[in-house]
């Protein structure tokens, strides 16, 4: 039977956004296909018959659950392989996230399909799906489709919606997959381990964001004091998150969190698609950069160049005055 | 330990990258250089030799590509590569993520190394998937976007971040890593490296060096077609200050901020 397999990540009981968003997904493009949409879980004991049958709430019509080491990507290529080849699915869909990249590709390469990555959107043409996906800086965009293989496609991040699609529980079906040599040669030792404090920036209605721009740790404090001054709160990019400089908490993009506060000031970020992805969505983007051909300046509502450790010690005093007065 | 670095040249960042509306493909003519992010892969495979926990026999740069891409492997061994592999055959034209992962992995079955790394994305086209699709290949662990790489005995000690926070993950050799930008700072290669690099030894093989089935490669061996390209949705450009005066700049945003009620 033609259809779409769909692969869901969770963690400790609870299904990825991503992945749910990406159920919604197949669940519309199989109708429009005249194919079934189902997904794929892999883990332990966690993902219990309530859980994992509540798929079918975002349109999954039926679950295949595997047993298998949970986080690595290598084990969900084996199991989704299995699943896809056994039972004729045409398409493997994956929701934004690391994992997704690394097990669509790998999929793609065992069944001999074809790989789409950062797509954007989705649409059914003659029975068959066709991928949108950005290039080049998203300056960009080329319309992809599959012949004579898996269609494996791997949404960018936050692409789709999720949508509770009224169905009921999803069927279970239990599969034993039996992984390949070296699929199970990667072992997790430690999982999901936070680093820096545990601040929050998912309610903040500002943020004031900062990247490698700021030259040194103690940058931060710049940003600090200007979302004191303006009441919200600071965030940052995953390269000053590695660094150390910035707590992964406040980690915007790609592998951090999605916001959409009202203003987003950023402040040294040149604007990579992996950190627009996660903050794209905000009402007003006001970036500071010195680099005048920076992409963040293509998707700013509000752009100025020039040096930030000059504006922002001087931003903060005026905001202050402003808001003092 | 033998390391092969996976290299690719892709257009120069200073020039305009745009799609030849015949092949819908990438236009790869016009000035090339080294894809920023294997600088890092490099990198990491010289750290990994100057660091001592194990014997580094040899590092080699493979890339695929047209005869321009030469230059990119010139870059590899001036930042370090001891040799490289140059594979390049009309055959191999237009080859999409999945046959390009296939006719690298059957040079470096050839090759046959402990370690295989890569940059985390190309700077071009296609992101963080080849590693996957090599590393199925060649049938080996692997994991991507790897910020620290301890090497512990016969297995690598690698830290990444994922959807969850930091992960740490045993990988034992032979592997395929790919390496993100945060790993370390590539050093500028010296003007000695630079002037030497072109003297180093480069093999240059054909699809039939390698046994590729060329029915796996090229446009035909692709399972993705390129319908259509377009341009991106508009988005309305956004006002633009050029910083002269500081505090007329700064007095700029605060109106600006104050239009929409930010400073409530």
């Amino acid at each position: 039977m033609s259809g779409i397999l769909t692969y869901v990540l969770h963690y400790e009981g609870e299904f990825n956004k991503n992945s749910l968003g990406a159920v919604s997904e197949a669940s519309k493009l199989a109708g429009q296909i005249g194919g079934e949409a189902a997904a794929l879980v892999l883990g332990g004991d966690d993902l219990s018959d309530d859980l994992v049958k509540s798929l079918g709430k975002y349109g999954a019509s039926k679950v295949y659950r595997v047993k298998g080491p949970e986080g690595l990507a290598q084990p969900v290529a084996d199991a989704l392989a299995k699943v896809a080849q056994d039972n004729g699915y045409d398409y493997v869909l994956f929701g934004g996230g690391l994992l997704g990249f690394e097990a669509g590709a790998a999929v793609a390469a065992r069944l001999n399909g074809g790989v789409t990555m950062e797509v954007t959107e989705v649409t059914a043409q003659d029975g068959k799906l066709v991928a949108k996906r950005p290039i080049l800086q998203d300056s960009a965009v080329v319309d992809v489709a599959y012949e004579g293989g898996t269609g494996v496609i791997i949404g960018r991040l936050n692409a789709f919606e999720i949508a509770e699609a009224g169905g009921g529980d999803a069927e279970v079906e239990d599969v034993e997959v039996e992984f390949s040599e070296w699929s199970t040669k990667a072992q997790m030792q430690e999982r999901g381990e936070q680093r820096g404090a545990d601040v929050n920036i998912e309610d903040a209605e500002i943020l004031v964001a900062g990247g490698r721009g700021l030259g040194k740790p103690e940058g931060f404090e710049l940003c600090e004091q200007l979302a004191d001054a303006l009441g919200g709160a600071v965030a940052a990019t995953r390269a000053v998150v590695d660094a150390g400089w910035y707590p992964y908490a406040a980690q915007i993009g790609q592998t951090g969190k999605t916001v959409a506060p009202k203003l987003y000031l950023a402040a040294g970020i040149s604007g990579a698609i992996q950190h627009k992805v996660g903050m794209q969505a905000s009402e007003n983007i006001v970036a500071i950069n010195k680099d005048q051909n920076a992409p963040i300046f293509e998707f700013s509502d509000l752009g100025i160049v020039g040096d930030l450790n000059k504006i922002l010690p001087k931003l903060t005093e005026a905001v202050k005055a402003k808001k003092g007065g | 330990l033998k390391i092969c670095v996976l290299v690719k040249e892709v257009p120069d960042a200073a020039v305009e990258k745009r799609m030849d509306p015949d092949t819908k493909r990438l236009d790869r003519s016009g000035e090339k250089n080294l894809n920023p992010f294997d600088t890092h892969a490099i990198e990491a495979a010289m750290q990994t030799k100057e660091g001592g926990a194990v014997e580094v026999d040899e590092i080699v740069a493979v890339t695929m590509g047209p005869e321009s891409a030469v230059r990119a492997l010139h870059k590899a061994v001036s930042l370090g590569a001891d040799r490289s592999v140059h594979l390049t055959d009309q055959a191999l034209e237009n080859s999409d993520v999945v046959a390009t992962g296939y006719a690298l992995a059957q040079v470096l079955k050839q090759e046959s190394p402990d370690l295989v790394l890569l940059g985390q994305q190309s700077d071009d086209g296609e992101c963080y998937t080849i590693g996957a699709v090599v590393a199925d290949y060649l049938q080996m662990p692997s994991l991507t976007q790897v910020i620290k790489i301890d090497v512990e005995g016969e297995s690598l000690r690698c830290e990444r971040q994922a959807e969850y926070g930091y992960d740490t993950v045993n990988v034992p050799l032979p592997a395929v890593i790919s390496v993100g930008d945060a790993i370390n700072e590539p050093r500028y290669p010296s003007l000695k490296a630079i002037m030497g690099a072109k003297k180093k030894p480069l093999d240059t093989k054909s699809t039939g060096d390698v046994e590729i089935d060329t029915s796996r490669v090229g446009s035909e061996g692709s399972r993705t077609q390129v319908l259509a390209i377009n341009p991106p949705p508009e988005k309305q450009a956004g006002e633009i200050i050029e910083d002269e005066d500081t505090d007329e700049t700064v007095q700029r945003i605060v109106s600006w901020l104050e239009e929409r009620k930010l400073l409530a």
